[in-house]
């Protein structure tokens, strides 16, 4: 993508939270939060335990329907559609918003089936040879093909960490969303395995656009463009990554980026 | 001096250390003499229940039967009404060829005394089955009478005084003399699977409990699984964690530690009083046991889908699964396992139960097998209770075979559930 490009797409935002305001059972979890997210950018959402970072990605494709006692105040779009709409259909939005979760979850079954799965319960496939097609296009997206091309049909919770990982990737994108959440993707990965999904999010900003929620700003810093700084349940700041980490306007975020806490 | 103190405290200190290890193996051994004990103890006495049920309850294993010839005498049977005549003469002309010298007329009472009541009858069925015997000479094996069937296997000893025992010195004369042709055996009763309920105990068997059994199961498994399976769904699943949805999982746990007496009082006043079912009959027991059983499927259905981890059900969710795929695709499957151990074990615990089924009057007497869930029926554990109560010394046995009987289907079940588990059993 050149730059020009990316500049275009910074103007006109993929997804926008406006006065998001999360309630879990009575207690505030989020306050006001007001975060644009850029298409074909990958937004890093940072932050100590508990700031809410999870929280604000995970109201973006609903996924806090979920939670008995979970309450979302405030406007999310997704290209201008109000996400919390009462026609709104969530599994539709699901499907535009995918989702990739902290510790890898593949389906207990085949590893041909964990990606088959959404494509065949959104009728996107006509035919055996269109979804062996997505199967694979998915796994070499993921990056995940050259090794599990001879063992399609043993179950994905075989696979090592890092490689499940990567299937729970392969499963998201084979539904061809537009947008892709990560909730804290590595943080159950050796390095080597980190170091391979952190390529993969560089490689798949091409075609998605990604939210990225994670512990580690060393992560942060390496494959975001924009970084956003959450602290008890307050966005803090947030803009262009390089900007955020070398020169932060506000004073929690320069403590927290040269690690006086969190 | 101040070296060597620092010395001994250091030696008080590692001695210190050591007693506190000592101590705390030993304590580790003692919890785990315990627990061996426990085991043992709890081993000992099944093993005793076991041991005490086949010491009295092998002796029905086996039936003692008399093999003689019949002359199938046309003067006394019409083929046009086989069913009719007198087979009672026929079978004891048999008998007594049995004998070297002819019975005189004093004895026949003792000596026909020794066959069962119901041998005529069995020839009669037989004769009925295929009218082409009549007039043939048929050899045929037929059970003898309680008193000597228990007399033949032991259990009622010559060296009681004549006056206590239920066979007196002339029969024992006769019954010598027949053992010593060669007549006598006592080969596996296959009779006690096979033959409904009699009033003889050798020719009373399982049949119609069995049966009876099967059907209530059937109809208690056709009411439990279903509701059971959908309400654990619905309130695991779907219904919101409010007032009224802890009201019912308070209630379905209450429901499961209600006596099952009350049940059958329930079973009682409304299935029969109110709705009219007919009495006796599996329909009703099992719709008194699916009352039993509901709240143990519900719970261990819940239990089952709560052991599913949440990861599997976000991965499908956030591919946009509704809730009825997550259930159906990813859910259920996991749970499956879980969903028919508790069923099984359900299932086995309504086979033995006995109170709601004899209030609802499945405790009837009932000479032949079962045709159906309206017809009236025994189960396994009224039929014990019915044997227990009869005063003959076969039924005594019969009771222990009927127990171990009970116990060998339970067993198998839970086997079936352990197998099932096994099989569907997938790791994630």
């Amino acid at each position: 993508m050149s730059q020009a490009e990316a500049v275009a797409d910074n103007r006109t935002p993929k997804m926008i939270g406006r006065k998001v305001n999360v309630f879990y059972s009575g207690t505030q979890a989020l306050f006001d939060v007001d975060l644009d997210i850029s298409a074909h950018q990958v937004t890093a959402l940072i932050g100590p335990s508990g700031c809410g970072k999870s929280t604000f990605l995970r109201c973006l494709n609903r996924m806090n329907d979920v939670i008995d006692g979970c309450r979302v105040e405030g406007d999310i779009t997704l290209d201008g559609e109000d996400v919390y709409h009462r026609g709104l259909d969530v599994v539709q939005l699901r499907a535009r918003v995918g989702m990739v979760f902290q510790k890898p979850n593949p389906f207990p079954k085949s590893i041909y089936d964990n990606i088959a799965y959404g494509p065949r319960i959104h009728g996107m496939a006509r035919g055996k040879e269109q979804l062996d097609r997505i199967v694979e296009q998915s796994l070499r997206r993921a990056g995940l093909w050259e090794e599990a091309k001879d063992r399609l049909d043993q179950p994905g919770t075989g696979l090592s960490g890092g490689q499940q990982q990567r299937l729970c990737i392969a499963r998201a994108i084979a539904v061809n969303p537009e947008v892709v959440l990560m909730d804290e993707p590595c943080s159950a990965l050796d390095p080597i395995a980190t170091a391979r999904i952190e390529e993969l999010i560089d490689e798949l900003r091409q075609d998605y656009t990604i939210v990225i929620v994670t512990h580690s700003m060393q992560q942060a810093a390496r494959v975001s463009q924009r970084t956003a700084f959450f602290h008890l349940g307050v966005l803090v700041e947030t803009g262009d990554t390089d900007h955020i980490f070398t020169n932060p306007r506000d004073q929690r975020t320069q403590d927290y980026i040269t690690g006086r806490f969190g | 001096m101040a070296i060597s103190q620092v010395q001994s405290a250091e030696q008080d200190a590692q001695l210190d250390i050591a007693r506190r290890v000592a101590r705390r193996h030993a304590a580790d051994r003692r919890l785990r003499l315990y627990g061996l004990t426990a085991i043992l103890l709890a081993l000992g006495l099944l093993a005793l229940l076991v041991a005490s049920l086949i010491a009295t309850g092998h002796h029905a294993f086996v039936q003692t039967e008399v093999a003689l010839e019949v002359h199938i005498d046309p003067e006394e049977i019409d083929p046009a009404t086989p069913d009719r005549g007198n087979y009672r003469d026929i079978v004891r002309s048999g008998f007594a060829a049995l004998f070297d010298e002819p019975i005189p007329q004093a004895d026949e009472r003792a000596v026909y005394e020794m066959l069962s009541n119901g041998a005529q009858y069995i020839l009669r069925d037989r004769v009925v089955a295929d009218p082409a015997l009549i007039g043939q000479r048929l050899t045929l094996a037929l059970p003898l009478s309680d008193p000597f069937d228990q007399f033949y296997k032991g259990t009622i000893p010559r060296d009681v005084p004549e006056e206590q025992r239920r066979v007196n010195d002339l029969q024992i004369g006769y019954f010598d003399q027949l053992v010593e042709t060669g007549a006598v055996s006592a080969p596996f009763n296959w009779g006690l699977f096979f033959n409904a309920d009699s009033r003889f105990p050798e020719l009373a068997g399982l049949a119609g409990a069995i049966m009876g059994s099967f059907y209530a199961l059937l109809v208690c498994f056709l009411i439990s699984f279903p509701t059971g399976v959908a309400a654990a769904i619905y309130l695991e699943e779907f219904a919101p964690k409010n007032r009224w949805t802890d009201l019912i999982e308070v209630n379905v746990n209450n429901l499961a530690a209600v006596p099952s007496v009350v049940f059958g009082l329930l079973g009682l006043a409304v299935f029969l009083n109110f709705f009219g079912l007919p009495r006796s009959a599996p329909l009703v027991g099992g719709m008194v046991l699916s009352l039993m059983t509901l709240p143990t499927i519900i719970i261990a259905t819940r239990a089952a889908l709560k052991a599913v981890p949440p990861s599997i059900r976000e991965a499908a969710f956030g591919i946009g699964a509704s809730r009825q795929q997550v259930v159906w695709h990813h859910v259920l499957p996991l749970a499956v396992p879980g969903i028919l151990t508790g069923t099984i074990i359900g299932l086995a615990q309504a086979l033995g139960e006995t109170a709601p089924l004899l209030l609802i009057g499945m405790n009837a007497f009932i000479t032949s097998a079962s045709g159906g869930i309206m017809e009236p029926a025994t189960a396994l554990p009224t039929q014990i209770f019915l044997w227990a109560d009869s005063p003959e010394r076969g039924f005594v046995s019969r009771t222990s075979a009927a127990i171990l009987v009970l116990l060998g289907f339970l067993v198998t079940m839970n086997a079936i559930a352990v197998i099932l588990r096994k099989k569907f059993e997938r790791r994630w």
